[in-house]
This record gives structure tokens, sequence and C-alpha cells, in this order.
């Protein structure tokens, strides 16, 4: 996926971070989770939410494919939490709001350019060094390895398979057997 | 100028639109949320935005209301100041279809004794314990309609305390749930009576709409296939009789009212303008925390209103078992058990020894944690978080309780106007202020034990008891002094006297006889049960008030 927010430096700083966090992110692509929310207004429409009601990996058509249109109110929260409300008024009705890019190239620059290429230690400790900023990673990073593939991470559905997880399930479901047995 | 405008289209609107356009009413249904249910052109057509996507709807707000735009603020008491948090405070989704659409559908009737507490059981101090002005078997046939319209699959039989019913349910039960089988068999080894639980999810096809097919995204998901019985029945009911008109994204900002009966609303429409309709009855369903708000905005002054909320105080007890259970398949809840809401000999001395004359629990539901990414932000990052995620301990291998607590109405707890805080619109938010009673602490604190030891039974290796709200946790999260059980109620609780009580029997506001609150707002207790059915049942017997 063309980046969409991110760098390439930024990226390979976020990939390598993310697999600090959990082992695996980056084969299953998490940063591509995360750059795809944080440009999530690159595209049209905006990546904010899936469509529906079936992924086509247990037949149906993949409504997943396409992102829903957001209303002009949706476009207003998720602007304002990804971008910050930047002193725009209509954004600033409770006050300032610290968007979400802003607060990854702060924390992305406190990491380091360098932070790819330290050993593990040096990732560990410049992470724990940041514990808001990484807390927000780790966030983002469990989305990006445990949520729908359509959105970027969990590529080839490896954050699933690892866990045995079979995600979304319809319009299949579970038998009752499937239900009520071990 | 139509003839009743409905506010809000969840459980409680949906039914009073149904049973107005029924009987030859025009009614302009408004919501502030968006529509992702019922296609508006052809209303005979469902729409099909809801998937199994736990980002969708479990991190992004997909079925509203975004806390940035419409934040609430609560405190927990006066002392703390203004408020102590801004954000999402027991937020029911604000979509078209309401509460109903997020529920994993568990609907419960109260029982007799629900009604008439106080003089069964004698009063609370610091409280507002009161009896409803309605009685069991007055609404028995409101119950047994608001089943059949929804669609609720249960086992008339199965629960010994249940209150007697005119008829069985209108479906079976579905597929228990593995753990369900589990904890129910230990809970009867126990001596407690679990059965399989009321549910608003097919068993069977009825309505129109499939059965359930068990895929597990139940509880905070919209259903992908409409199994569920969310208010999309009696929507589409309203809506094909060509007197109903749905308007999603309006948000009704003020009750016109002249000389005690209301003339109409006025409404901020999707592009941000303001209009005013008009109608000759005005229906408030927009929830136990919105309709307050809404009174309070439009500048009624009843002391009352507000007070007295309510939101069950939950007792959620947690075991870890050896085996997985997979808690991702089926519908969130199967089973429940009442015993904790009928009064022993041990739980009547713990109350004495707690300082109560006597005290009740809630309803049992047999429930499982949620899905991988809830569970993966609980286990801390790094090496061992890829064997944490196999092992499973907070999802596949987890199984437990939830008590759904009756909590007390006190007068101290309720719904007021933030001064500072504005929604998107500039209007200010509702601020919560809530605190737990003795009562349901005392409560929690005797049943606890004794779920944990359901889970000993099945062979648990751990167990961990935690309740909503906690108010040693920091807020923000799950678990925190914000009580988290979407099942808010009280705030304009129902009477005969006004000066007692903010609307009548019938949900009639005393001030204004043309405005009737149709929601979870007029209950008088919480009891220890969901409240969804009986605010259904209650709404379809003020509606035919209406009408007839």
């Amino acid at each position: 996926m063309a980046r969409l927010f991110f760098s390439e430096d930024e990226y390979l700083v976020v990939a390598a971070a993310c697999e600090r966090l959990i082992p695996g992110a980056a084969d299953a692509l998490v940063a591509d989770y995360i750059d795809g929310f944080l440009g999530a207004f690159a595209v049209d429409p905006p990546r904010i939410w899936a469509g529906g009601p079936f992924s086509g990996r247990h037949g149906g058509t993949p409504g997943f494919a396409g992102f829903m249109p957001l209303s002009r109110m949706d476009e207003l929260a998720w602007r304002t939490r990804i971008e910050g409300s930047l002193g725009m008024r209509e954004r600033e009705f409770n006050g300032p709001v610290v968007g979400l890019q802003e607060r990854y190239r702060d924390g992305l620059e406190a990491l380091g350019t360098d932070f790819a290429t330290v050993d593990a230690d040096a990732q560990d400790a410049r992470l724990r060094a940041d514990e808001a900023f990484t807390d927000l990673l780790y966030e983002h990073a469990c989305e990006g390895m445990y949520g729908a593939p359509e959105y970027g991470g969990n590529r080839d559905l490896t954050g699933w398979q690892a866990i045995g997880f079979g995600g979304d399930v319809q319009p299949r479901g579970y038998t009752d057997d499937e239900v009520s047995l071990p | 100028m139509s003839d009743a405008i409905v506010v809000g289209s969840g459980p409680g609107g949906s039914a009073v639109a149904d049973v107005l356009t029924a009987a030859g009413w025009s009614v302009v249904i408004f919501e502030k949320g968006r529509n992702h249910l019922v296609d508006l052109d052809d209303p005979s057509r469902r729409r099909s935005d809801y998937s199994n996507d736990e980002i969708k709807f479990t991190v992004r707000h997909f079925l509203g209301p975004d806390p940035l735009l419409e934040p609430r603020t609560f405190r927990q008491r006066e002392t703390d100041g203004d408020r102590v948090f801004v954000g999402d405070v027991n937020n029911l989704p604000s979509t078209v279809g309401g509460g109903g659409v997020h529920a994993d559908g568990k609907l419960p009737r109260f029982r007799e004794e629900d009604f008439r507490l106080r003089s069964e059981h004698g009063p609370i101090d610091d409280t507002a314990l009161a009896d409803w002005p309605v009685t069991y078997d007055e609404l028995e046939p409101f119950y047994a309609d608001a089943e059949r319209l929804i669609g609720v699959a249960g086992d008339a039989g199965a629960n010994p305390y249940a209150a007697p019913r005119s008829g069985p349910y209108p479906m079976p039960p579905g597929a228990p749930m593995y753990g369900a089988t589990l904890s129910a068999d230990a809970a009867e080894r126990l001596g407690y009576h679990p059965y399989a639980a009321p549910t608003g999810a097919n068993s069977v096809p009825y309505d129109g709409r499939p059965a359930c097919n068990n895929c597990g995204f139940c509880a905070f998901y919209g259903c992908p296939i409409h199994a569920k019985g969310d208010p999309v029945a009696p929507l589409q009911r309203a809506l094909l009789t060509g007197r109903a008109e749905l308007r999603p994204e309006t948000f009704v900002s003020k009750l016109n009212v002249t000389n005690g009966a209301a003339t109409g609303v006025d409404y901020v429409d999707a592009n941000g303008s303001t209009h005013v309709e008009t109608a000759r009855v005005v229906v408030l369903a927009a929830g136990a925390i919105e309709t307050p708000r809404l009174l309070m905005l439009s500048g009624f002054e009843h002391p009352l209103i507000g007070r007295h909320l309510m939101c069950h105080f939950q007792t959620i007890v947690m075991g870890g078992l050896r085996q997985r259970v997979h808690p991702h398949r089926g519908r969130s809840v199967t089973h429940v058990h009442d015993d904790h809401l009928v009064a022993d000999r041990p739980s009547q001395r713990a109350a004495r020894e707690a300082g109560l004359p006597w005290f009740r629990g809630g309803m049992v539901e047999h429930c499982g944690p949620g899905g991988p990414i809830q569970e993966a932000k609980i286990y801390p990052w790094g090496e061992t978080h890829t064997r944490s995620m196999r092992t499973s301990t907070f999802r596949d291998r987890m199984w437990g309780f939830t008590m759904q607590g009756e909590d007390m109405p006190q007068a101290a707890n309720r719904v007021d106007l933030d001064r500072r805080v504005r929604d998107v619109r500039g209007f200010p938010v509702a601020r919560v202020t809530y605190d737990s009673h003795l009562f349901e602490r005392a409560a929690s604190a005797h049943y606890g034990p004794r779920l944990a030891a359901v889970l000993d039974e099945i062979g648990a290796e751990w167990t961990v008891t935690t309740t909503s709200p906690d108010a040693a946790f920091p807020y923000g999260g799950f678990i925190s002094p914000v009580p988290n059980s979407k099942h808010v109620m009280g705030t304009t609780r129902m009477g005969t006297d006004p000066s007692t009580s903010v609307v009548d029997p019938y949900g009639r506001v005393h001030d204004a006889p043309n405005v009737v609150v149709a929601d979870s707002s007029v209950f008088v207790t919480a009891s220890g049960y969901g409240p969804t059915l009986t605010l259904v049942a209650l709404a379809r017997r003020a509606a035919r008030a209406l009408v007839d």
C-alpha cells in the first residue's frame, strides 16, 4: 500500500517499534494499519469505517473492501481526532484538541530516526522513556494486529491465525455444535 | 402539523411509532444519529452496514455517539466540584434503532415484586424507594405484546422465580454457549436455578428475518443479518404504513410549550440549520440521560427532573479455565439466573450485618469476555505478548458472570446540564452525578464470592471480581468510577402525585400532559433486570392510552 501519512523514514521507525511491542507485527504490516488511519483523509471515502455486511472470506460479497462515506458530523469528529483542531472554530467548541498526527510526529521524533538500527535493549529503553506515546502506539498496534485486514494490518490473517481466532465469520456463522461443544 | 413527534428511534420510540401509525396517526421520528438500519427509500429493505468488525464497532464509535462531538461530564458527588471527567459517560448508541442495535438482546420481564419493593420489603434509608404506580398484572399483556413485536426466544417453564405468563415465548431458546453449559451445570450443583436467557435473537426465522447463525459479534455490534431483535421490526412496520417519517441526523434541541401544552419542537438538521416542527403530541424516547437533558434545555422546572438516576451496580466475576471455551461463538449470553434477586437466610443475615433491613442483587448473566483487540490491550507489550495471546488467559480460557445489581434510587444521583461543556451544536451537555449506595455495595460483597464459588466448581484456576462502577479505578477505562452498564433509568420517575413524580402512570408529564415519556426514564426502581423489555411494554401501554 502506498504511504498515506508517514514518510519512509517514519514508517521504518513505526514498523520497528511495533515489532518490539508485538513480535510479528512487522510481517503483519501493523505499521500500514497506523499509516492508513493517520492518513485516513488522504483517500475518499476516508479509511475510518469498513463497509458491511461481509468480508467475503466466508461467502457473500466482500463489503469490507470499500470504506463507508462519512457524514458531515462524522468527518468533523475524525478530522479533529486525527488532525487536531488546528485553531478552527468548529473543532474547538470545548477547547483545542491535539491530533493523533501531531502526537505521532512528536513521539517518533523522540524515538529517534535511528530507532530501527539500534539494538533491542536500546529500543525498549526508548519505548519505556515515553510511556504515553508507547501506550498509544501499542493500542494501535493491537488494532492493526488483530483487526480486520481491510484496515491495512493483519496481513494474510497472520494476527488471527497466530491465536486461532476465526475473525469475522458471517454469513457462515457457527453451527450449534460449534457453539455448544468443547 | 403531524399528530405526534417522537424523539428517539430506539426500542421505546419505535414501539410507540408502531402503535400510533397503526391507529392512523401521522408521526415524525427524530433521531440524532445516523441511519444504518432501514432503507428509507424502501422501508421493506434493511441496510447492510453492520459487520463482524471489532475496529469499527468497539474502537471507532460506529454506532455513536462520538464522545468528541457529544461528550458528557461526570462527578461522583457535588463535593467533587463541577466535573471530574469529560467523555463517554454510560453512552448508549446514537443511531437509528438506538440502544437496541448494540445490545446482545437479553430481554427478561420484571417479576411482580419488582413493582412493589417498598411495600414488600420496607424502606431503605437515604433512598427514594417507592412502589410503582403500575403492577405486573397490568403490564403483562404489554410484555407479551413486546415479546412478539421484538421476537424473543426463551423457555417459559425454565425459571422457577418467573412471574406468570399469558403464553409461551414466541420462539424456543437458541444454542447454549459451551461456557454457559459449564457454568449452568456448576450453578445447578450449588443449588441455583440457571435458565435459557430470554433473548431477542431469532432461534428460528421470525417475522421475515433469518435465524441467528451464532457469529458471536453480538454485544456492542449491529447484527449483519438482522437476526437480532433491535427495533427494526416496529420501525419498518411504522414506516411501511406511509404515515411515519424518520429523520436521522436531526437533533431536537427544545420542546416548545405554551400554557402547559407542547406545540412541537425546535430541531437542528444535518446541515446545522434550525427548524420548527409542530404536533399535537410529543413523545420523548431519548433515553434516561438525554430525555431529562432535553426537558431541562426546554425550561421544564420540576425539581425531580433528572433525579433518581439508576444504572445497575454490576458485579463482574471472571475465572480462568484450563480448557478453551471459545466465547466468541454464540449469542454472548445464553444463560442467566435469578437466585440472587430472591432473599434467603444468608442474604438476610448479610444485609443485617451491613446495617440494612434487606438487600437484593440482580439477574446474573453467564458470560465471556470481548474480542481479541480488547484482550490484546490487557497484556503487556514485548516478548511475552504473543505467548499471552496464544494462551488467551483473558479471552479463550475465561468465563464468568455479570450480576446486574439493583441500585437504589437516590435523589443525589442525577442528570443536569453542565454549565461549561458543550456539544458540537453548542448546547450544554448532560452532567451525571452518581455514587453507589450501601444497598448495592453490600449485595455485591455478598454475592460476588458466591459467584466465584460457581467458577471454582467448574475448576477455575483463578477468579477475579470487579464492579462497575468502582471508585478505586482511574477515570477513562472500562472499569472506572463511571458506571458502564448502559442500563440507565429513572430520571423522570412515574407516579400519581405530581410532587413526588415527573410523569403519570402513562408517561404523561404532569406539567404538560401532551408530552409523553416512553423510555426507561420513567422507571421508579431499577429492578435487577435489563430495562429494555419493560420500557418497551410501558411504551406500548403509553401509546395505547394515547390512541384509545
